[in-house]
């Protein structure tokens, strides 16, 4: 009896389950289904049909597609990097030093992620004009980094914090000096930290819709403003609209694989210790 | 939230500490803070113009105090747009709780190959740009290719409207967050679970409380610092919405999607009024900064509750 009570609640509990994960995953599934249906049989078949490589070959080789990806990876890379050089230092004085203020400005660069990206974008537009950096991989580098900084030295500052301040001064009596004990002995132990850090941080850049519709025009197209040309221009080309999401979510997806383990916390900022 | 190092300095500070060491972690903090403070220029601007007659459109504008604030605070369109922006947040992120709650339980319970594969691919979805998550559902929602379409029709139910229908597009947005940041809650919860302490649950047998008396009594009062954070995080993200209701309708049909994000944006962009977009925002914004704090407070007290149950 206890038994068979137990076996249905387990059935029950995998079949919840099967039916979320179909929610959550086929409508990737289909999107990659449809990157190999030719235009022909789109509105005639459902599953079964010839597959063709037609539309990869449309937008990789016969659209700008290309270049948007590099324009991502360019702006996305570069904020990363910028937010790396300046955000791992501060994210030790964070951890380290006790100052006046710490926690207000630790705040501080928190309370960016959570400034709508409307406010902050109207004000700029100006600016950026006014600058000459609209529309530039500079410009868009910059407001990136709203996205990248605040998740790179929370979460790295929680990194540095896992590491006993006792080796440090350990090192310090043998006489090794600061800069040494930063580069070659902290460093590497926050490395796969810093490096999931880092990834995350260039997957939302990545991902990020709102700064670079606004803030860039036609020299530069990040992916995710250059995709909603596929969806206006021809409605009826529907394999190469699947192609262009497909290939521009693959490296988000494949580089939240890598970083699988440090997710939880890159994603909560620290809060969470996953 | 972290103070575990108070003392690694205290040191230092019972000598007389000469002022360039003592200047040292600001000149560390200051490059990071120097490139992301530029970004405050903009939000002090956007309060003072606020109160101008600025567009794009003329080239002088002119201060006159409150005026765009009371005009837009007596219009309809802006209450309308806040209670968009309420609706819209509160079924995501409730479903979003609710769901990410559910299904991190389940796979933790289960434990079996399945849910291990699953705890990995579920993650898919979160790493998608919304526009993408957009895009997808389009192909999927497609009254004339979707599968969607194709699957009701054998129920006979043809051309459901979605995104197109005033009654259904605020369901149709709110799916598409939902799929794409349920993983979210269900990750952090999944963490949550699986740190839980195991001594108070072996007493909770001994003492032979039912699962549901546990659960209420003991997991979900430790889960809550998990819960709290994962609120954070989607109710400051719902709240200001704006790629996925973009992408589908650009706030239609007619305004029944228009939250403050969007209206904001149309009315500075398409309609030129700057001075005028920005009282939607900046209301916004205050309300953003209330109940994050209030949210951070509650976790902040759920985390020291957490802590004593623990012993």
């Amino acid at each position: 009896m206890n038994s068979n009570k137990k076996l249905l609640g387990a059935i029950v509990q995998n079949l919840l389950l099967v039916i979320y994960a179909i929610f959550a995953l086929f409508p990737l599934i289909w999107m990659v289904i449809l990157t190999f249906k030719p235009d022909t049989q789109m509105y005639t078949t459902t599953f079964i049909f010839d597959p063709t490589l037609d539309n990869y070959k449309e937008v990789l080789f016969n659209s700008d597609y290309i270049s948007y990806m590099i324009d991502s990876l360019i702006v996305s890379g570069g904020a990363v990097i910028v937010s790396v050089v300046a955000g791992v230092p501060a994210a030790y004085a964070l951890a380290r030093y006790n100052f006046p203020k710490k926690e207000d400005i630790a705040f501080q660069i928190l309370s960016f992620k959570f400034a709508p990206e409307i406010l902050v974008v109207l004000p700029l537009f100006m600016i950026f004009q006014k600058l000459r950096i609209y529309d530039t991989h500079f410009g868009l580098i910059w407001v990136y980094q709203l996205i990248s900084m605040p998740l790179l030295i929370w979460v790295v500052r929680g990194y540095f914090e896992d590491i006993s301040v006792e080796i440090e001064h350990a090192a310090q009596v043998d006489g090794y000096t600061w800069y040494q004990i930063f580069f070659k002995m902290l460093i590497p132990l926050i490395k796969p930290g810093l490096v999931s850090a880092a990834l995350l941080a260039f997957i939302f850049a990545w991902n990020s819709f709102t700064f670079p519709l606004i803030l860039a025009g036609t020299n530069v197209q990040p992916i995710t403003v250059a995709i909603t040309k596929f969806l206006g221009t021809d409605s009826a080309h529907y394999g190469q609209l699947a192609v262009a999401a497909t290939v521009s979510a693959l490296p988000a997806i494949i580089f939240a694989l890598c970083i699988q383990k440090h997710l939880v916390r890159g994603l909560s900022f620290g809060a969470v210790k996953g | 939230m972290k103070e575990q190092n108070k003392n690694s300095t205290a040191a230092n500070e019972l000598n007389v500490v000469p002022f360039k060491t003592r200047m040292r972690p600001y000149l560390i903090v200051a490059p990071a803070l120097l490139i992301t403070i530029g970004i405050m220029i903009p939000f002090i601007m956007s309060i003072y113009y606020s109160l101008t007659s600025y567009s794009f459109r003329l080239p002088n504008y002119s201060f006159i105090g409150l005026k765009n604030w009371i005009a837009i605070l007596k219009s309809g369109g802006f209450w309308k747009a806040v209670w968009v922006t309420l609706r819209y947040a509160f079924f995501s992120t409730a479903l979003e709780m609710l769901l990410g709650m559910g299904v991190a339980m389940l796979l933790n319970n289960l434990n079996n190959k399945f849910s291990k594969i699953l705890r990995v691919a579920l993650i898919f979805p979160l790493m998608v740009a919304p526009i993408t998550a957009t895009i997808i559902w389009q192909l999927m929602l497609n009254n004339s290719v979707g599968i969607v379409e194709k699957f009701l029709n054998i129920f006979g139910v043809y051309n459901f409207p979605w995104a197109a229908g005033a009654s259904t597009a605020m369901m149709t947005v709110v799916m598409i967050d939902v799929w794409v940041n349920t993983s979210f809650c269900m990750l952090l919860v999944l963490a949550g679970l699986q740190s839980l302490p195991k001594s108070p649950f072996e007493s909770a047998k001994i003492d032979g409380g039912s699962p549901w008396f546990n659960f209420i009594n003991l997991t979900l009062p430790m889960l809550k610092p998990s819960l709290y954070i994962a609120l954070l995080f989607r109710l400051m993200a719902a709240l200001q919405e704006y790629a996925i209701i973009f992408g589908l309708t650009k706030g239609g049909p007619g305004d029944t999607l228009m939250n403050l994000s969007l209206t904001s944006y149309q009315t500075g962009f398409q309609f030129q009024k700057f001075g005028y977009a920005l009282p939607y925002i900046l209301v916004l914004w205050i309300f953003i900064n209330m109940v994050a704090k209030q949210i951070v407070k509650r976790q902040r007290a759920a985390q020291k509750q957490a802590a004593g149950l623990e012993e």
